[in-house]
């Protein structure tokens, strides 16, 4: 954006390629940064100015959290006063309850980055079979039409339900971004059902996995959000500031010098500035008592449940700068002097984060995946596009980087043809990643037409729309494009030996 | 690496693979072949190296050399170099490849190990590995210590159902059926019928058969015959798949170009066959 606003504005007006709803968003955010009352300190300023700290266009007076999870189940079990809604009797009640909430949800977009545990939250309304597929058709639809935003996640739990089984066949039959979902996976999920949402993933690219055990360890009752965010439910993330790590060599004098005194000064950087947005949210905007979400306890304001997520990208590049390393079987990913460094500073970047005070709740530490800004930085943890060594490594590698990502991670995986007839083929790798400490994964069949970009889906074929100047209905698509043209995605190691 | 005792001639090794067996497996390729089809795929695996050198001039990245041992000579072959290019096999006028590495069990187990959290257990192909008999039972027999399972893919050639070691470490075979006559067989693959189907029975009555896999190729055999026999074979086994797996041009030597694609029509006619005739799984590629 420009910084003229008048030309924001008439840009935002007549801009073909957006909806309605996208423009109003447009508006709003253009009249959100016309003033800037955040109090950053010293440090922070000098972090966003040398470009190794992002604030994720997160807004500069930030009147909301950035995400708000609420504790669907409660809502369910109690209605809500405010709305006035009585809790659910059957299937019908209990979507067009959730639909009521969906829509007030207090957090950037105004639109929910987490709509439940769908399976959870309705199979005590499954009856009929063929009457539940019938609303949650209707949910998915409303969802997908309305709030058409790919970073709109839907979560499913760990065991085998009808619920379960419904979503997942509405899922592969829609082919539609969003809502993203997520499937919770622990060690006694069925292998029929894994098998199942496997399937769903080859054809639709969703659902994605996640630790159960792991993520349960870190956050308790949790929700995987927008792009592989994890938060409590219950809980919000309040603001996101992003580290750029591929920023950082030019910070540093030596290995020693970056871990010694780069890290510990950029994490003072970013923490400064998660404390002084959140005190704008919290304390100046007084957003917790301005929502009935709080008053009726589906949000809590207290420490394990507000989440200040400490963002970061491009270790890879950070790790290949500061050791100086251009060939590409000692670089990060295959190296093993640059993957040990990798593992130190992420090491480093956690010790400090946790010597920290947090004024707000708790610090999360999150492997972000991208804006559609980015060129120089690999998302998270992760090992560049087009240098990554055979799976099993890549693999081990992203499991090694992100022990400590508590408020999510995640790693993706294109996937050939051949391997739709063999599910289990998946599954094998999974479990393999899960038991061996992977926090989460995607797949997705490389000749689908909804594809990951960095965490969230878009079409290929809105992609071309949008690049033909046209609207198109879901939001990520206008990040994805980028992203795509930045990130060159398309190139991603594609999975699956064919043989024959 | 020179060939010695107790190793055998590793043509590549796989990973990560969807195609051979059972869910995630690695797959190990090993280098010669008793068999030589028409239409073979990857003609390269078929004989061993016979140190003529051509290759040795054409690569473009110095990771073969010749070398000499024990006054015998042969190719080094030096993987931390090779770019994959496949210069060399285009070269070889010979089916073979200089890119082997003649790799003990114990040296194949090492280099795998780091797969095993990943992966169902491994698959041995070719070239034809029951070629290397005593070599797959030690190999199989460090994987199986490890909780995997062992897989072989063969052409059936080499009698199985009388090698016991080798069948107590083995969990499945998986075995081509290549025609349905001997005729038809001894033309394609310039070997008898018997030895094949006999061990396709073998292995079934013993529980030890994953699939059998036929090469559907138009106007060189008769493929329905090939199709019958072989659901013959195995419709009293409901456990085991038939893969009837369609010709295709990819690798096949230049000669053969001209032999055509069999249609998918082609391919769900003789599905449906096979289904008639009682095999309950069939997976058509
Ligand atoms: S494939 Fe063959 S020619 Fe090419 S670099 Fe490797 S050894 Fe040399
Ligand atoms: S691989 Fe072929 S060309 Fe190379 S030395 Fe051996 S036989 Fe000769």
């Amino acid at each position: 954006m420009t910084n003229d606003m008048t030309q924001d504005i008439l840009y935002t007006i007549k801009n073909p390629r957006v909806t309605f709803r996208q423009r109003l968003k447009d508006m709003a955010k253009i009249a959100e940064n016309s003033v800037e009352l955040v109090r950053y300190t010293e440090k922070s300023r000098e972090y966003f100015e040398n470009g190794a700290m992002m604030d994720m266009f997160e807004g500069k007076t930030p009147y909301r959290t950035r995400y708000c999870v609420p504790d669907y189940e409660l809502f369910l079990r109690q209605g809500s006063k405010f709305l006035m809604l009585e809790p659910p009797k059957d299937i019908w009640d209990a979507v067009g309850n959730l639909l009521c909430l969906y829509h007030n949800i207090p957090a950037d977009g105004g639109l929910p980055v987490y709509i439940g545990c769908l399976d959870e939250l309705l199979e005590p309304f499954v009856r009929e079979e063929a009457e539940a597929e019938k609303a949650i058709r209707f949910l998915l639809t409303h969802v997908d039409r309305t709030i058409s935003n790919a970073f709109c996640h839907a979560n499913l739990g760990p065991r085998d339900s009808k619920a379960g089984r419904i979503i997942l066949k509405l899922t592969a039959e829609m082919q539609r971004p969003c809502p993203n979902m997520t499937l919770l996976y622990r060690e006694d999920t069925p292998d029929d059902y894994l098998r199942a949402a496997l399937d769903t993933a080859m054809t639709a690219a969703k659902p994605s996995f996640a630790n159960d055990a792991l993520y349960r360890k870190d956050m308790g009752n949790y929700a995987v959000v927008s792009c592989y965010n994890v938060l409590p439910i219950g809980g919000c993330g309040l603001t996101l500031v992003r580290l750029n790590m591929h920023k950082l060599p030019e910070l540093a004098e030596s290995p020693e010098d970056l871990l010694d005194r780069v890290i510990p000064d950029a994490v003072t950087a970013v923490c400064d500035a998660i404390d002084s947005r959140c005190e704008f949210i919290v304390d100046d905007c007084s957003y917790y008592e301005n929502t009935f979400l709080y008053d009726e306890g589906l949000i809590k304001k207290d420490r394990d449940h507000m989440i200040g997520m400490f963002g970061f990208v491009g270790l890879a590049e950070c790790v290949n700068g500061v050791l100086g390393l251009h060939r590409p079987e000692e670089r990060f990913g295959k190296g093993k002097e640059a993957d040990a460094f990798g593992e130190k500073i992420m090491r480093r970047l956690r010790e400090e984060i946790d010597k920290r005070p947090c004024r707000y709740g708790k610090y999360g530490l999150h492997a972000q995946v991208g804006v559609m800004e980015d060129s120089g930085g690999t998302p998270g943890g992760r090992i560049p596009i087009g240098e990554e060594p055979e799976l099993p490594f890549q693999i081990m590698n992203f499991i090694r980087m992100h022990q400590d990502c508590d408020a999510g991670c995640g790693e993706l995986f294109p996937f050939e043809e051949t391997v739709k007839r063999n599910p289990q083929y998946l599954a094998d790798i999974m479990k393999g990643a899960f038991r061996s400490g992977a926090r989460y994964l995607s797949f997705y069949g490389s000749d689908s037409d909804l594809v990951r970009v960095t965490g969230y889906l878009v079409k290929k074929s809105d992609i071309e729309k949008f690049r033909n100047n046209e609207a198109t209905l879901n939001e990520a698509t206008v990040n994805g494009s980028e992203v795509h043209r930045n990130l060159h995605l398309l190139d991603r190691k594609v999975r699956g030996e064919a043989k024959e | 690496m020179r060939k010695t005792a107790g190793t055998a001639p590793v043509n590549k090794i796989i990973s990560f693979s969807a195609v051979d067996g059972f869910g995630n497996r690695t797959a190990i390729f090993l280098q010669g072949c008793n068999q030589n089809c028409l239409y073979c795929h990857n003609p390269e695996t078929i004989h061993p190296c016979r140190a003529c050198g051509a290759c040795v001039e054409a690569c473009p990245a110095g990771a073969i050399q010749m070398a000499e041992e024990a006054g015998e000579r042969y190719v080094a072959y030096d993987i931390s170099k090779c770019c994959n290019c496949d210069t060399c096999i285009r070269t070889c006028g010979n089916s073979a490849s200089p890119k082997i590495r003649n790799m003990t069990a114990e040296e194949v187990m090492e280099e795998i190990l780091p797969y095993f959290p990943f992966i169902d257990g491994i698959t041995t192909s070719g070239g034809e590995c029951t070629l290397h008999l005593d070599f797959l039972t030690e190999l199989y027999g460090l994987v199986k210590k490890e909780g995997k399972t062992a897989y072989a893919d063969t052409n059936g050639q080499v009698p199985l159902w009388n090698k016991e070691d080798f069948l107590r470490v083995t969990d499945k075979t998986m075995i081509d059926l290549k025609a349905g006559t001997e005729k038809d067989h001894r033309k394609l693959t310039g070997m008898g019928l018997h030895n094949p189907v006999e061990n396709i029975k073998r292995m079934a009555e013993l529980g030890k058969l994953y699939e059998i896999r036929t090469v559907v190729v138009p106007g060189v055999v008769d493929n329905r015959r090939t199709v019958e026999l072989g659901s013959s074979l195995i419709a009293a086994c409901p456990e085991v798949r038939y893969k009837l797996i369609k010709f295709r041009h990819f690798g096949v030597r230049e000669e053969y170009l001209n032999i055509p694609e069999p249609s998918d029509q082609e391919m769900e006619e003789l599905g449906d066959l096979a289904r008639k005739n009682g095999v309950r799984e069939i997976v058509i590629t």
